[in-house]
């Protein structure tokens, strides 16, 4: 058994409390150091990528996760944060402005998509944020000048102070630190007001108003906080892919995001890291396993597809907490035990669905 | 008539529905003030309209000295309103503390650059909150609840819990919507004991609506009934109760 013992409220506000979570969270940070020597060449990128995913699905996490507010529509801020560092750095502005500056320019598309939000949410806003995807894969199409249309353009080699950080490792590395910059500036937005009033706006208009929560606000507030994050994934992503084109910020990779954070376990940050893991290995995990089904399943088209919606209905049905929810039931049961009882995340009953003014 | 919180010739419709019809009344600084009536008499219509969720079609609402009627929805509690809701408004996903923290939104915790580097100065804020929160929680006894979810709470400790939120906000003046309602017996007697507290500890002043008579007559110091949307008698809860039109309005004749 583990109780807490905060002797001052700043204790309290440590992120990490224990020595047993030093020790996991040093072993898994000095794993993550040494992996690009450990793993082969190939999985290198792949771990690359899935940094990248991690940092995308975080930014949906805030929007979907905090505030409740779906987008089917969030491979178009990778796009617009992948085409506008291509342009910044072909122009030969610096890469760690540039890829703020694009972060930024996603941000501030954001802020336009999201004014909607103040008005219409729920599946209405979901076909906003879809209809903006379709439509930028258009503008993108056609403004040949900048983004060189569907043939696409060449995307140079990072490089930080003549540094080239194009190789597998160094590219690694880079991955690595921009998603735990993004990770702990995230756990902090969370842990303070903002991430308290995201929340609030999440559970109850109602009585985020009268806290004196500016809801149309924050809500706009959440789109620009995740586009710009998104943006920096986008970024990456067009080093990871080394030639962007509109087809690499399809539909598909909108519903991906959005299956990350919905299996990890919404409101969760850690569970959008775990969510983006599992969905990134899942591709690589079923052809991994094709050769062992029979020919008339693994030849079908659309095997993948329907994977992934398999996937997702389990969850939702068995383990609608994701797999955070997962994570926090395994932590319970061995901190615990042998006192776990099975109800301790049982929900209760909910009272009264309140008539909502809004 | 202005004194520290009064409603002048308030009117309120949905479409032909007249919920609040030419309603007055004035509070004093420290009272604990009850409003009754029957079911739809549109007691719960008022504190909406005092806490900006709808617009009256006219009249005024003025707090010390302040016309707020047409101040923003969210920029009622900086005027020292908290409220509680008659079907309990919390945030469902979040735990107890987070809920209470919640109430001290309206405080200054850093700007948003200063919570993503969680600076000193946020870190300051945040301990302060957390201490002001803790007052709160010890006030109403909630200790036992502090890290739980409310999708988990039982419906009595709920309604304290929302009590707690509005007092975090630190008011001048609270609105509680049916605070007794779906409270045990014991449960009831210690909000009659708190609802004293917050008035001689605290020194805030309470509006509130109730159909408990019994706590009604022990915590509040004036009554309002109203019916159909008018008030029709004002004074102690005795002399309200004995008010032949308040009998009418309850035996509906
Ligand atoms: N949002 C709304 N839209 C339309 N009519 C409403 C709305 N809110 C309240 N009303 C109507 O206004 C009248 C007063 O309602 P109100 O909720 O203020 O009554 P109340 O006195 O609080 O009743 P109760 O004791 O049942 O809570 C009722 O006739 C009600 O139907
Ligand atoms: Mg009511």
């Amino acid at each position: 058994m583990r109780f807490h013992y905060d002797t001052t409220y700043r204790d309290a506000q440590r992120l990490i409390r224990y020595r047993a979570d030093w020790l996991a969270y040093g072993a898994l940070f000095l794993l993550l150091l040494a992996a690009p020597w450990i793993l082969p060449r190939y999985y290198v990128g792949e771990v690359s990528f899935i940094f990248i995913m991690c940092i995308a699905s975080l930014g949906l996490m805030v929007l979907t996760g905090f505030t409740g507010q779906i987008s089917f529509g969030h491979a178009a801020f990778l796009a617009i944060g992948a085409y506008a560092h291509v342009w910044f750095i072909s122009h030969d502005v610096p890469f760690v402005i540039s890829i703020i500056a694009a972060s930024a320019l996603s941000g501030a598309v954001g802020l336009m998509i999201g004014l909607p939000a103040i008005r219409v949410s729920g599946l209405h806003l979901a076909m906003v944020t879809l209809a903006f995807s379709i439509i930028l894969e258009q503008v993108i199409g056609r403004w040949k000048s900048v983004t060189g249309g569907y043939t696409g353009v060449p995307v140079p080699s990072p490089s930080i102070l003549g540094i080239d950080l194009g190789g597998l490792r160094p590219f690694y590395f880079l991955c690595l630190a921009i998603l735990l910059i993004v990770f702990v500036a995230l756990i902090n937005l969370t842990r303070g007001s903002i991430g308290r009033a995201l929340v609030g706006v999440r559970d109850s208009e109602t009585a985020a108003h009268a806290l004196g929560i500016w809801v149309g606000g924050t809500k706009v507030l959440a789109f620009v906080i995740s586009a710009s994050v998104t943006g920096v994934a986008g970024a990456l992503m067009a080093h990871h892919v080394q030639h962007v084109t509109p087809e690499g910020f399809s539909l598909l990779l909108s519903l991906e995001l959005v299956m990350m954070v919905v299996i990890g376990g919404l409101g969760s940050l850690r569970g959008a890291i775990l969510g983006a893991i599992f969905i990134s290995l899942l591709p690589t995990f079923i052809s991994k396993l094709k050769p062992m089904l029979p020919a008339a399943v693994s030849g079908q088209f659309g095997l993948e597809i329907f994977v992934f919606g398999l996937v997702l209905a389990l969850f939702i049905l068995f383990e609608p907490m994701g797999l955070n929810g997962r994570w926090l039931k395994l932590k319970a049961l061995f901190q615990s035990f042998p006192l776990y009882r099975r109800d301790t995340f049982r929900r209760g009953k909910t009272y009264m669905k309140s008539e909502r003014y809004r | 008539m202005s004194g520290f919180f009064a409603v002048e010739h308030l009117e309120l419709s949905f479409g032909g529905v007249h919920a609040i019809r030419d309603l007055s009344f004035s509070v004093e600084q420290g009272e604990v003030f009850a409003i009754i009536g029957p079911n739809g008499a549109g007691k719960t219509s008022v504190f909406n309209v005092i806490t900006r969720v709808f617009d009256p079609s006219a009249g005024r609402v003025v707090f010390q000295g302040n016309d707020i009627t047409a101040v923003a929805r969210h920029q009622v509690v900086n005027h020292g309103i908290a409220r509680t809701f008659q079907n309990i408004e919390l945030f469902e996903g979040a735990t107890v503390l987070q809920n209470l923290l919640l109430g001290r939104h309206r405080f200054p915790h850093g700007n948003i650059l200063a919570q993503l580097c969680w600076l000193p100065n946020v870190r300051r804020a945040e301990e302060e909150s957390r201490a002001r929160v803790e007052d709160v929680i010890e006030l109403l006894d909630l200790a036992p609840y502090r890290n739980a979810l409310v999708a988990g709470l039982p419906y009595g400790v709920r309604k304290v819990v929302e009590l707690a939120r509005a007092l975090a906000t630190q008011p001048k003046l609270l609105l509680l919507d049916e605070p007794a309602s779906g409270l045990n017996p014991e449960e009831a007697r210690d909000l009659a004991f708190w609802i004293d507290d917050i008035k001689h500890d605290l020194g805030i002043t309470v509006i509130m609506v109730e159909h408990d008579m019994s706590l009604v007559a022990e915590a509040a110091d004036r009554v309002l009934c109203m019916n159909m949307g008018e008030a029709i008698a004002t004074g102690s809860a005795a002399e309200v109760r004995a008010h032949p039109d308040v009998l009418a309005a309850y035996l509906g004749t």
